[in-house]
């Protein structure tokens, strides 16, 4: 077994404290230790953005992010969008929207989209697609997609 | 996969520098070239992590005298968006916008592109013809010693690079370009997004009196190196870009790349790319 580390950073507004195996991924330490399991795990190698969260403001795969590095971070994930029983305005686009099939991909999706957004608020379409092309969708073909983060910057169709 | 006995994320140079030179260190910058290459057990950690991430100034980007100078630690998106290298090069910016994915590009390190020495590194061939060296820093007799290496002698394989194990890549330097210089970034992928490029090509010069002059052209992906195509650069340097011209250059590009077949393309398919992305970034050098 690898040595471990004290780790302390916030994650959804709130301190963590906590001892990792320095070896971990930011994915494995959410799913398995802290038991988040909204931030999914697919392709494991920073193809499909699926486990796609927010570090300091910026977007990464958390597959290819070693936990050690969380350390003083700001991080948030899908679970932290949500206020109380109220969806974040980008997740009631997806819904609104129908962009939402089997669901697997949407979290990074939504979190991604969320990140374009406050990157630049009034992002064009085709800012949007450059933007998420580090996502991928295997059902809803993206069009949907596109029209939810549209509805949120205030674009029209 | 081998056990990590210690971690260390050092805040200043001379600190890394010492644990470096102790031995048995496996570097962490963004860790996306380093984690996968773990998990299907290409690479194995050694004793000690190191993540250099926290290290004092080394994501810096500044100019310094004529120079600009990337730390090795700044990301690519650092690169992609900082005002010098927007203003001075960019080409730099126009191919860390064609790299990876956002995801990837806000964590991986240009230090980390460079010493994987990849074949097809996509932020290497603009620096190439940009006429880049690293710096590599090293704890010698008890104080931080600096060397430089042009990029075009530091690979040596695919994978291996001149690198030293107890240096580390503290920099990335180029001389500001003039004025005059125009430089073009070409790579091909069945998708835009999150591609190995099949083939990558650079071509830069400074374009005087309608002459094309001090040409850099680099490649990716067609030898076991990323390359400098120097037969290439011998048919354009101070030539007129006419039609026989760039005829001549896309011959000599072809003589240039030695390409393998592999699981991403033929080397026929390479071969043609190389043809291609020559003429058609000439004709951009034209156009501009």
């Amino acid at each position: 077994m690898s040595v471990k580390t004290k780790l302390n950073f916030t994650l959804n507004s709130r301190p963590v404290n906590i001892e990792v195996p320095v070896d971990m991924t930011v994915l494995n330490l959410f799913r398995d230790f802290l038991d988040l399991k909204g931030t999914k795990y697919a392709c494991g190698e920073g193809e499909c953005g699926a486990c796609t969260i927010e570090v300091d403001g910026k977007t990464i795969n958390s597959c290819l992010m070693m936990a050690v590095d969380l350390q003083d971070r700001d991080v948030l994930t899908i679970e932290g969008l949500q206020k109380g029983n109220m969806l974040h305005p980008m997740q009631q686009a997806f819904v609104d929207h129908g962009a939402v099939q089997c669901g697997f991909c949407m979290p990074g999706m939504i979190i991604q989209a969320n990140y374009l957004v406050k990157q630049n608020p009034s992002l064009t379409r085709e800012e949007m697609k450059r933007g998420l092309e580090g996502n991928i969708c295997r059902c809803t073909g993206y069009t949907k997609v596109l029209d939810a983060v549209a509805a949120v910057v205030g674009l029209k169709g | 996969m081998s056990d990590i006995k210690h971690y260390i994320a050092p805040t200043t140079l001379e600190q890394a520098l010492e644990t470096l030179a102790l031995g048995r260190v496996t570097i962490l910058s963004g860790g996306t070239d380093l984690t996968p290459q773990v998990s299907v057990g290409r690479r194995h950690f050694e004793d000690t992590l190191m993540n250099i991430r926290r290290i004092e100034g080394l994501s810096q980007i500044s100019m310094q005298g004529d120079e600009i100078r990337i730390g090795g630690s700044a990301t690519v998106s650092d690169i992609r968006y900082h005002d010098l290298i927007m203003k001075y090069a960019p080409l730099l910016c126009e191919t860390a916008s064609h790299f990876a994915s956002e995801q990837i590009r806000n964590a991986a390190s240009i230090g980390g592109n460079i010493c994987n020495a990849s074949p097809a590194g996509d932020m290497i061939i603009p620096l190439l013809v940009l006429g880049a060296s690293v710096e590599l820093a090293s704890w010698t007799k008890g104080v931080v010693q600096t060397r430089r290496i042009p990029l075009d002698e530091f690979f040596t394989g695919p994978g291996k690079t001149l690198r030293n194990s107890n240096e580390l890549l503290a920099a990335v330097i180029f001389k500001k370009p003039s004025a005059d210089f125009v430089g073009f970034f070409r790579k091909s992928g069945p998708r835009p997004a999150l591609e190995i490029s099949t083939v990558s090509l650079g071509i830069g010069g400074e374009m005087k009196e309608g002459k094309f002059q001090h040409v850099r052209v680099a490649m990716g992906a067609v030898g076991p190196t990323p390359l400098r195509g120097r037969q290439t650069e011998a048919a354009l340097e101070g030539q007129k870009l006419t039609r026989t011209i760039i005829d001549h250059a896309v011959l000599a590009a072809q003589q240039d790349a030695s390409p393998i077949d592999d699981i991403r393309a033929t080397k026929w398919y390479r071969n043609h790319l190389v043809a291609v992305f020559t003429e058609e970034l000439l004709y951009n050098v034209c156009q501009n």
